[in-house]
């Protein structure tokens, strides 16, 4: 089972078991428009809730990612790096930055749900 | 500035029109880009022809005995050399040799107009209107419309075929579509095209029959700025301004011969002092050897981390499918492919001093011209 998560700063952590996989939303990759450069994060690295972990480019600006949850990254998504624009066409899929070892799951309950955060892109 | 308190362009609504995500810029609300995105405007501009509302550049005409001579007082260019319609590019300078704005001038029969940038308009007046008095004339209410790209000539010629008897930096008043205009032939992208000039009731008349063409696609102030920058083109208030001089923003083309002999314009003693001694510090085109943007304020060193200058503009260039920049440098660091370091989040990204402009230059200059 798969539990979706929401932060405030848009991103989406998708925990499977004690793995959680990060990606910027949907509404996220729309305000950025066409992005053209990521930053990913090593793995290995140990990362704690809010910490600016990973950076993506647009056109226009230069935005930093922080890490939804605590927990050491253990993949990264390489294929960004040669094609940064599959964040705009699949934010929600293809365009995941990394995964994280989910080290404090109660941190999630930080986190919105779907319907939450559709009502805070909302406001 | 308050959002409230922005203004608009007579293409305001359009831009809404068109769902436009808009953005202040130069004290106006304007757009930033549609809903094909910076690249796509950006490359369709290149390939075809791009619709840019600039109605918030000042547009000011120059009356009066002597005008030309009057206004080489404030600029560094030949004004007085001009041919009827022919157009210059012009630096207003202060008594420093610093650059207080970046402009147009085209000589017309019966005065001098002037394209002026938004966010200077109103310094720029007043410092005209200090020599010129009543024959300052603001025309605060008209627009300008720019259509550039290698259709543009297709499409203007369609609807104002005097319009194809112009070459580059050259203009004239004639109709287009029964619309009194303006019409100069230069642009801020690096491609062929016109600027427009109507009165403001005219313009959403204008912009929608030139837009009715599908060649020509709206765009916005993201994509002006990739294209300006892949050509090379200065940015005022970014890569030039008060603190730098025309030698060391590597514009002495804009300092003609004639100009530096005579000395009668603001700072000329320090400009030909620079000329002759040199200056410590060059703009100068700067390609990141990696895929990661060098923006704005980054500072640029040497490989030991001494300081060199800094990044003025840069970004994603979308023709040349990579990372470009320009910025300063030390003199002695601002030869073709040399390397130096942008320090962008705690790293030293490499880069190559390059000549500029990025992408070949696609004015058009008349039939039998040679390229």
């Amino acid at each position: 089972m798969t539990t979706l998560r929401f932060s405030e700063d848009h991103e989406w952590v998708a925990v499977e078991g004690d793995t959680g996989t990060v990606g910027i939303t949907n509404h996220a990759q729309e305000q950025l428009g066409d992005i053209v450069f990521v930053e990913l994060p090593e793995i290995g690295r140990q990362l704690a809730q809010g910490e600016e972990c990973a950076v993506v480019e647009s056109v226009k600006a230069a935005s930093e990612l922080y890490a939804p949850v605590s927990g050491e990254v253990v993949a990264v998504n390489d294929a960004l790096v040669d094609t940064p624009e599959t964040v705009n066409s699949a934010p929600d899929t293809d365009g995941w930055f990394f995964k994280i070892k989910v080290s404090a799951p109660d941190e999630l309950t930080d986190l919105m749900d779907a319907d939450a955060y559709a009502a805070f892109i909302a406001t | 500035m308050g959002e409230k308190d922005l203004l608009i362009t007579p293409l305001h609504g359009l831009h809404r029109a068109l769902n436009a995500r808009m953005a202040p810029f130069a004290g106006y609300d304007m757009p930033v880009q549609y809903a094909d995105g910076v690249i796509a405007e950006h490359l369709h501009t290149r390939a075809h022809a791009g619709l840019f509302d600039v109605s918030h550049m000042g547009q000011i005409r120059l009356h009066g005995d002597d005008r030309a001579a009057r206004l080489e007082t404030l600029v560094t260019g030949d004004i007085q050399g001009l041919a009827i319609g022919q157009t210059r590019y012009t630096l207003l300078t202060n008594e420093a040799g610093g650059i207080l704005d970046d402009i147009l001038v085209t000589r017309y029969p019966d005065h001098l107009f002037a394209v002026v940038n938004g966010a200077r308009k109103v310094e720029d007046s007043a410092r005209l209107a200090a020599v010129f008095g009543a024959d300052c004339e603001v025309r605060g209410d008209d627009a300008l419309i720019a259509l550039q790209g290698p259709a543009a000539a297709r499409v203007v010629t369609r609807l104002a075929p005097a319009a194809g008897d112009l070459v580059f930096m050259t203009g004239a008043a004639m109709p287009i579509a029964d619309i009194s205009a303006v019409i100069t032939r230069a642009g801020y992208t690096g491609e062929d095209g016109f600027e427009i000039a109507v009165a403001g009731a005219d313009a959403a008349g204008l912009a929608a029959l030139l837009l009715e063409d599908p060649a020509v696609r709206p765009i916005g102030l993201g994509a002006r700025d990739t294209l300006r920058l892949e050509a090379g083109l200065c940015l005022y208030g970014q890569d030039i301004d008060t603190t730098t001089t025309p030698v060391e923003a590597a514009l002495t083309w804009a300092v003609p011969k004639k100009r530096r002999a005579d000395g009668r314009f603001p700072g000329a003693e320090v400009i030909n002092r620079q000329l002759a001694d040199g200056v410590a510090r060059k703009r100068v085109g700067l390609r990141p050897e990696g895929r990661a943007p060098v923006r704005a304020g980054a500072p640029l060193t040497d490989q030991e981390g001494r300081a060199l200058g800094q990044v003025t503009s840069g970004g994603f260039g979308p023709t040349v499918g990579g990372p470009v920049a320009m910025g300063y440098v030390a003199i002695d660091h601002a030869a073709i492919d040399h390397q130096v370091f942008a320090q962008v989040r705690g790293k030293a990204l490499p880069c190559r001093v390059s000549a500029l402009p990025f992408v070949p230059q696609n004015y058009y200059r008349g039939p039998a011209a040679p390229r």
